[in-house]
């Protein structure tokens, strides 16, 4: 039987909504499931993952040392807790995917990124060329799988478990050659664009971070999540957390507004779990109206306002 | 101070994936092939802290069969000063890449590691990571900015929250996001002039290095299409489609 390593992820001193999504892959692995949490107080975030379904054990792994997030740092750490399991698995976030190849390595395993499906313990299928071709992959059985999951690819399990909470600790003599300085968050009382249902994103075509405002406007009338395509971004009218796409975030909602974007197949990539896509250009060759559910050909800066007022 | 900067050849960015129908890849025949776009990125830091005055030498370096020489002859280009090919050929994967490249990193006795994130064709976003771990050295991923002093590294990386900036004791390995610059356009007497730099072939067994065990593909197969949707002609249509499936 599998035992699995879950490494949950903590934003802002609670569980990382994408924690439950890895719950569903592990799950679909089947076998015994723990979740490391590391941190300098992780007492909330272990309350939120204890509460999961599946989950059999909560580990809380605190020292001073892991009040920050470092890959350097959490690696030897997680090497160190893996012992005894078969497969250790990281969300596909910039935490997981910053810190479990550094496991990997250690572990001298090849690492499984990105996940989307379980066929079997060992089995997986993941995502290359911007998901324009799905590689069905089997990892050496008799060694550690250590894998990242896609959470676009999975529902989040429900909660509803009350797993045992234990305190864990790591003796791994820890680097000081890394050292956190700062972090610039964007503060926001929008929905998580990895979590929220409905996702307004714009584009190109907005021209300037002041037309933006619509675009968040009509994302606030519906309660949605604000994102962008590269070209907003790297433009500078959005700041780089909001992108969507094979290198920015990738997304699933339930509704996805695509607004003055052209479609590139970087985009694409990070859209293509959508359930409803919505798009709006004023260009009718764009390529987004390919994969879009519903299109409007039309100029955004009077559809976006009159769409605002009629939902 | 010397600056490695590893260069994969992948398919171009702009060749629409076709999967064979048999399932064993992707159709690479008469396919554009360049470099990574996020090694670029590597490249063009490595050069603009070269004419800043804080690195010396840059030596370029690859992994793969014979044509992977043109990859290090654009890296040459750019203006790494020598290239190191590590002539292997078939499927390597990321363990086993890094394990070469963290050798070579060893043996030219480089100070910083630039590549990219991740390469456009496997997805994998691993080697960077694994040669930090595999030299016990400090990472900064999906780097935005990179400030280089005698001897440490000031990165701010790009996360899920917003920017996060670190601060890497010499030598470190950084791997770059698609803001930290724009990869000049080569211009004619830069690539006439790579033809002449130094180019050396070495192998995994002059570094000492055997190939990890292997993910095996099993299969490749195209994702599910999506179908193409219905136009609307007007925003009342637009909101009482998705008003009736109770998206609104």
């Amino acid at each position: 039987m599998s035992k699995i390593l879950v490494i949950g992820e903590i934003s802002d001193g609670k569980l990382n909504a994408g924690t439950a999504k890895v719950m569903a892959a592990a799950t679909a692995i089947g076998g015994e499931v723990t979740i490391a949490l590391l941190g300098a107080d992780v007492a909330a975030a272990a309350e939120g993952a204890s509460k999961l379904a599946g989950v059999s054990k909560v580990l809380k792994v605190e020292r001073a040392e892991n009040a920050h997030i470092l890959a350097a740092t959490f690696a030897p750490q997680i090497v160190e807790l893996s012992k005894g399991y078969s497969h250790v698995l990281f969300p596909g976030t910039a935490f997981g995917k910053d810190i479990a190849p550094r496991v990997a390595a250690k572990l001298d395993v090849q690492q499984v990124s990105d996940i989307m499906a379980v066929h079997g313990a060992s089995s997986f299928d993941r995502p290359t060329y911007a998901g324009n071709a799905i590689l069905t992959v089997d990892a050496p059985a008799e060694s550690t799988i250590v894998a990242t999951v896609r959470l676009a690819s999975f529902t989040a399990v429900a909660e509803g478990g009350s797993a045992a909470i234990e305190a864990a600790s790591t003796s791994a003599v820890l680097p000081t050659h890394t050292r956190f300085v700062k972090l610039e968050a964007q503060k926001s009382e929008r929905p998580d664009l990895q979590a929220a249902n409905k996702v307004v994103s714009g584009g190109r075509a907005l021209g300037s971070a002041d037309a933006f405002k619509i675009i968040y406007s009509f994302a606030d009338k519906l309660g949605a999540a604000v994102g962008a395509s590269r070209a907003a971004v790297d433009s500078g009218y959005v700041p780089n957390d909001l992108q969507v796409g094979q290198t920015g975030k990738i997304i699933a909602p339930e509704l996805y507004f695509a607004i003055g974007i052209s479609g590139a197949i970087q985009h694409l990539a990070g859209i293509k779990d959508a359930r409803t896509i919505v798009a709006i250009n004023k260009d009718p060759e764009a390529p987004i109206f390919e994969i879009a559910d519903y299109g409007l050909v039309g100029d955004l800066f009077s559809v976006v306002p009159e769409m605002e007022s009629k939902v | 101070m010397k600056a490695l900067v590893s260069v994969k050849r992948v398919v171009d960015y702009n060749v629409r994936i076709q999967v064979k129908p048999d399932g064993s890849g992707v159709v690479t025949d008469g396919v554009k092939f360049s470099m990574n776009p996020f090694d670029e990125i590597a490249m063009e830091e490595a050069v603009r802290l070269k004419e800043k005055g804080k690195i010396t030498e840059i030596i370029a370096v690859t992994i793969g069969g014979a044509k992977c020489e043109e990859t290090l002859r654009t890296a040459l280009a750019f203006g790494a000063d020598r290239a190191v090919h590590v002539k292997e050929e078939g499927d390597i994967q990321p363990l086993t890449a890094a394990k070469a490249l963290a050798a070579v990193f060893k043996k030219e006795g480089a100070n910083l590691f630039l590549l990219g994130k991740q390469a456009i064709d496997d997805d994998a976003n691993q080697t960077g990571q694994m040669v930090a771990a595999l030299l016990d050295l400090p990472q900064a991923t999906f780097a935005s900015k990179v400030e280089l002093e005698a001897a440490k590294v000031t990165v701010t990386r790009e996360v899920d929250a917003g920017l996060e900036t670190l601060e890497l004791d010499l030598p470190a390995i950084v791997t770059t996001d698609l803001r930290l610059n724009e990869p000049r356009y080569l211009k004619l007497p830069d690539i006439m002039k790579a033809k002449k730099k130094p180019l050396e072939a070495i192998s995994f067994e002059s570094l000492g290095v055997t190939a990890a065990a292997g993910l095996k593909t099993a299969k490749v197969s195209a994702p599910p299409k999506r179908s193409k949707g219905v136009m609307v002609k007007t925003v009342d249509e637009l909101v009482s489609a998705l008003k009736a499936k109770g998206l609104v």
